[in-house]
């Protein structure tokens, strides 16, 4: 398969980057670890007249602190992420869900901000960094902005972000000492979910005292179980409790229906993956 | 000399092949270049049925580096129609099968133009510029829709969407009783539809055509499994003279019945290049692979069990309607009647009824995949026999063992009319039971039940034979195949003592140039490395009739074993010469020739000094020539019937409807083994792609013909990590049938698992109302099944799940 012919460049800087973006116009793309750009390009159904690759920009890699943030430069490959001391430590949620994305051969070149800048409903990254109120920085030409989880997935593959803007770094608010688990549920080990379940909690003396519960492919964007988050809080961390909690897993999703399972199907597995989700986190 | 070597037959050598395929030093046919190269690329139909009104190809031929852009009325005068060698009954209806569609498409994927380029990546561009207007055609697509009354046709001009019905009723064929009589007088009937999915061969290296026009012959390169077939057949198909056609089949990654064809591909690529005057290259996309190169199985399988209420089974009848796709491509019409002779597999039925209809839809031809007939019929079989124990509350095994041909029974003749020459049922099975611990997991499925644990154990039986190495000629004969079951074979001895053996087989993964040089090396006591096997290029070897069926090793390499034993026999009598001895007197052992009864320290001559003395020729024995090169062709008198026992618990999430495999236990008999280590992988491979019908694959149409499962992220093979880990044991009960006591072992694994991992799957939650589970297998149906008693409830549907099927067609973020 062979994509049609573009043009590429390849900036070190991300002010570079932006302004080679502008000139050319609305037809260029960013290109990060390309492992969903490229299929898309090879099977033709995408061709754009110029690729600007990001994989030089050395600013927009790697993982840092800022005060109770930490901030994770776009270009970190799924592998950097995984391994991270850092986001292993104050963003476990983070971690866990990298560590079944795909297979090691994409982790290696697939990027957590082309994860998120990709936009796929089914995508693994998307529910966690919801559910960690995170806050994603772009760069355009006029500048840069911060933009809430929240309002960055504004639909199926899109995002809120402005045509022309580079997604730069992702600011993830620390949760030290939260218990975390992703739940996956695919049908072989390297697809993407069928449905999963991203939740963190914090749990002080057995009892809940703080729930995020993020959802992945029960919309057209990630979504925040808010119901099942506030069932939680308060609740002795105990199964019982939990299995409660996450019958309101499905309440307001508006899932697809594909060949791997209907709607319907798609609601009962969000309760059930919250069930066991919350319960791995805290061990009950 | 004594012999003292360690025989060959038996060690687990590594294969000879593996490093350089490992270390990238292969020989695929994409990787051929040659001076002046041009590069073709194939436009296909998006539609399903269609009558072609226009193809503009004018901007094409305006891009950079384009030569040629051909459609089906440029090349309708001369391609023919492509072969179909199994015209299985008298009155087969078959259509034109044309290598790129001419006034009409029907099935999506169809060739429509083709455009050759200085490049592939400008070939890729210019088809971009092609333009095919369609005027829309009814799409038939369902099985028993197409042969209801008033149905849309396939091919109008025929009258009809079935091709043929091929009947096999015991009673006429006077091998048992009347089946309808059976069914009248049984205490109990078992009464099921399955079906088998299509499922897509999906072989790792994808087709890849190279044909070069220039010299004295033209001579095509291609990743096929039948070089010798393909030249027999461009050579009729075509109107070539054969011996002005030579072709090549270099290193080719995988095949299971996906390269047995002769592909519109290749006639269009050698069309072309003969126009040009110039070699051409075609290269298929993992696309273009799926989509059209042949699917395998897909059949309705309406199954009617009759049985005594002790278990014994009295009758089977099976009527079956076979998807043939949009045209009959070499064997697609014989595929499901190579299973007619392995529905009653290793019981004793004394009635048996088989009939076929072969049905014509719009969409992917199919035709041979790893078993070809034989998994679905094993899977009918195998589920029925549990549904059996089920209905009398017998344990699965037990039901089995009382119908099953004992070993003191064999030669056994069937109620299908084949003659079983060896087999050990019993001992393959307790071997497996052991070794699963089956005592211990049905305890603790009692357990689990009674508990109500939300995970349910279940345990899945295959007691499988199957029928391979195709074939006896006259069988195939019998069948209306249009050619035999033979294979060839040559050895040549060099002056050095090196040898060279032929072979007519054309390994594409199997392991052949071990294989063989480990039997050479022991046919005539030369070293292992001593030996070098040359295969699949027409040339080198003229004879042979490929690889498929898991027939290399029963046919093929009992070829080789033939023409060794011509070549020892024309050493003996220059030896006996060279030893100043009578022939009679000569003896041949570890390699060298000496004279009966002399002693371990008289003189000797080895075969590698009557090679030297050959070439030398000197002083050979009036009238012999000097050469001990030999040829031999082979034609089996049986099959062969490996058999086996599989044993598979699995785990079912009540929950969410996944299906986990625990632990699969594999023992098979596949008679005598040359190499354990190459046994041992067909086995993997073999089991991987079965559990994968189970579980994982299909091939998706909506409904408007369009494969929906166009990607390997929608179409699932699974990964070693999908996998379980398999404990794999053997019994070796000798085939009577050939020399080497072998059996085939190719496609044992595939043909035995499909139905012990449904029958685990089935038996987990059989007590939650489930008796059945369609294929594959998906947490979905499973979770349905258990909710609802539906068996096909939320199948795949019109469209694929997620990967890259959910794919912004925008290309990702805005
Ligand atoms: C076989 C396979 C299996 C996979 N399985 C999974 C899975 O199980 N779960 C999962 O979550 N993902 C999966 N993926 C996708 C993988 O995680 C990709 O890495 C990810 O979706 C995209 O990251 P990338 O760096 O490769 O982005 P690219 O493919 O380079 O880009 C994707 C899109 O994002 C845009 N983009 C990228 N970076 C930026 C940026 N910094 N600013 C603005 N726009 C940007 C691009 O323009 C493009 O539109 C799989 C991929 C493959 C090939």
């Amino acid at each position: 398969m062979i994509p049609a012919a573009f043009d590429y460049v390849a900036p070190t800087t991300v002010d570079d980057a932006v302004r080679a973006l502008a000139e050319a116009g609305e037809d260029a793309k960013v290109i990060a670890g390309g492992q969903s750009l490229l299929p898309v390009l090879r099977m033709r159904l995408a061709a754009p007249s110029m690729l600007v690759d990001l994989g030089k920009v050395a600013e927009l890699r790697g993982v840092r602190e800022d005060g109770d943030t930490l901030v994770v430069g776009a270009m970190t490959t799924h592998y950097d992420v995984q391994r991270d001391p850092l986001v292993r430590e104050h963003a476990r949620l983070l971690a866990l869900a990298t560590n079944v994305v795909a297979d090691p051969q994409v982790r290696h070149r697939g990027t957590f901000g082309g994860s998120l800048a990709h936009a796929d409903p089914a995508g693994d990254l998307l529910a966690p960094a919801l559910a960690l109120d995170a806050e994603l920085v772009v760069a355009g030409m006029d500048g840069r902005r911060t933009i809430p989880a929240a309002e960055f997935f504004a639909d199926f593959f899109t995002t809120s972000m402005r045509s022309g803007e580079i997604l730069c770094e992702v600011r993830v608010p620390k949760k030290t000492g939260w218990s975390a688990h992703y739940e996956k549920f695919n049908r072989v080990a390297q697809a993407w979910s069928i449905v999963a379940v991203a939740a963190a909690v914090l749990v002080d003396d057995g009892t809940i005292t703080e729930a995020r519960v993020g959802l992945t492919n029960m919309a057209a964007t990630p979504v925040r179980a808010t119901a099942v988050e506030s069932a939680l809080v308060g609740q002795p961390a105990t199964a019982e409790a939990i299995t409660a909690a996450a019958q309101h897993a499905a309440e307001g999703t508006s899932p697809a229906a594909d060949g791997n399972a209907d709607a319907e199907f798609r609601q009962h597995l969000a309760r059930v993956l919250t069930s066991r989700a919350v319960s791995a986190a805290v061990g009950a | 000399m004594t012999s003292t070597i360690e025989p060959e037959i038996g060690r687990a050598r590594l294969r000879k092949e593996d490093a350089r395929l490992i270390a990238g030093r292969t020989r695929w046919t994409d990787n051929l270049a040659l001076p002046g190269l041009l590069h073709m690329a194939v436009a296909r139909s998006p539609m399903a049925h269609a009558r072609i009104t226009n193809i503009d190809v004018d901007a094409a031929r305006r891009m950079p580096g384009v030569l040629a852009v051909f459609t089906g009325a440029d090349l309708a005068g001369e391609q023919g129609s492509l072969p179909c060698a199994w015209p299985i009954t008298e009155d087969m209806k078959s259509p034109d099968a044309p290598s790129i569609a001419v006034e009409e498409v029907n099935f999506a994927g169809e060739a429509v133009a083709v455009v050759v380029a200085r490049s592939a990546y400008e070939a890729a561009d210019a088809l971009e510029a092609v333009d095919v207007d369609y005027d829309e055609l009814p799409v038939v697509l369902d099985l028993e829709g197409a042969v209801a009354d008033g149905a849309d046709l396939v091919h109008p001009d025929l009258g009809t969407n079935a091709s043929a019905t091929w009947v096999f009723d015991s009673a006429e064929a006077g091998t048992g009783t009347d089946v309808e009589r059976a069914i009248a007088d049984a205490e109990v009937l078992i009464e099921r539809t399955y079906r088998q999915q299509r499922l897509i061969p999906a072989f790792m290296e994808p087709r890849s055509v190279v044909v070069d026009p220039t010299g004295e012959q033209l001579t095509m390169w291609s990743a096929t499994q039948i070089p010798h077939i393909l030249r027999v057949m461009l050579a009729m198909t075509l109107s070539v003279p054969e011996h002005k056609v030579r072709v090549i089949a270099p290193d080719v990654g995988g095949g299971f019945g996906g390269k047995l064809q002769v592909t519109p591909e290749e006639i269009l690529t050698f069309l072309v290049a003969r126009r040009l005057g110039k070699p051409v290259k075609w290269t298929e996309t993992r696309s273009e692979s799926l989509l059209s190169a042949h699917h395998g199985r897909d059949q309705v399988q309406k199954l009617t069990l009759a049985a005594r209420r002790d278990g014994t089974v009295t009758g089977l009848k099976v009527e079956l309607l076979a998807d043939m796709g949009a045209y009959l491509r070499l064997v697609t019409p014989g595929v499901p009647i190579l299973g007619a002779f392995m529905f009653n597999a290793i019981y004793k039925f004394p009635a048996y009824r088989f009939a076929c209809t072969n049905v014509f839809t719009n969409k992917t031809p199919t035709d041979a995949y790893r078993g070809a007939g034989r998994p679905e019929a094993t899977y009918a079989i195998e589920r029925l026999m549990d549904e059996l124990a089920a209905e009398l509350g017998v344990d699965p095994i037990e039901i089995r063992e009382r119908n099953w041909i004992r070993h003191e029974e064999f030669p056994f003749d069937t109620v299908a009319g084949l003659t079983y020459d060896s087999g050990n049922y019993e001992a393959a099975t307790a071997k497996a039971k052991e070794l699963f611990g089956y005592d211990a997991l049905r305890a603790e499925q009692r357990e689990r039940r009674e508990r109500g644990d939300t995970v349910q154990l279940g345990i899945g039986t295959s007691t499988f034979t199957e029928m391979c190495g195709l074939a006896p000629s006259r069988v195939l004969g019998a069948l209306s195949y249009a050619a035999g079951g033979w294979e060839h074979a040559a050895v040549r001895m060099l002056p050095t003592g090196k040898v060279e053996v032929v072979t007519g087989s054309s390994p594409h993964g199997q392991g052949h140039e071990t294989a063989w040089s480990q039997i050479v090396a022991d046919q005539l006591g030369v070293p292992f490395e001593d030996v070098e096997v040359l295969h699949g290029d027409t040339q080198s070897s003229h004879r042979g009739m490929d690889t498929y069926g898991s027939r290399s090793l029963t046919v093929g390499a009992m070829a080789v074993v033939r023409a060794a034993d011509k070549v020892k026999a024309k050493a003996a009598k220059v030896a006996a010469h060279m030893l100043e001895a009578a022939e009679d007197d000569v003896e041949f052992a570890g390699g060298a020739f000496g004279v009966r009864g002399a002693g371990a320290e008289a003189k000797s001559v080895s075969i590698q000094d009557v090679a030297l003395a050959v070439f030398a020729a000197h002083d050979l024995p009036d009238g012999v020539e000097p050469s001990l090169d030999s040829e031999a062709t082979f034609d089996p008198e049986n099959f062969s019937f490996p058999h086996g026992t599989h044993l598979c618990a699995a785990e079912v999430d009540t929950e969410t409807g996944r299906v986990t495999i625990r632990s699969y236990v594999a023992v098979d008999d596949v008679g005598k083994v040359v190499n354990p280590l190459i046994v041992e992988g067909q086995v993997h491979g073999g089991l991987a792609q079965g559990i994968a019908q189970a579980l994982y694959e299909e091939a998706v149409h909506d409904e408007s013909g369009t494969l929906t499962t166009g990607t390997l992220a929608d179409y699932l093979v699974p990964s070693a990590v999908d996998l379980p880990e398999f404990t794999t044991d053997r019994t070796e009960t000798a085939a009577t049938s050939n020399a080497l006591g072998v059996k085939g072992v190719g496609e044992a694994g595939t043909i035995a698992s499909t139905p012990a991992v449904v029958n685990a799957v089935v038996d987990a939650v059989r007590h939650l109302g489930v008796s059945d589970v369609q294929m594959p297998c998906t947490p979905m149906r499973v979770w349905q099944a258990i909710r609802t008693g539906r068996t096909d409830a939320g199948g795949l549907g019109g469209e694929a799940g997620g990967g890259l099927g959910s794919i912004n067609p925008e290309g990702g973020a805005r």
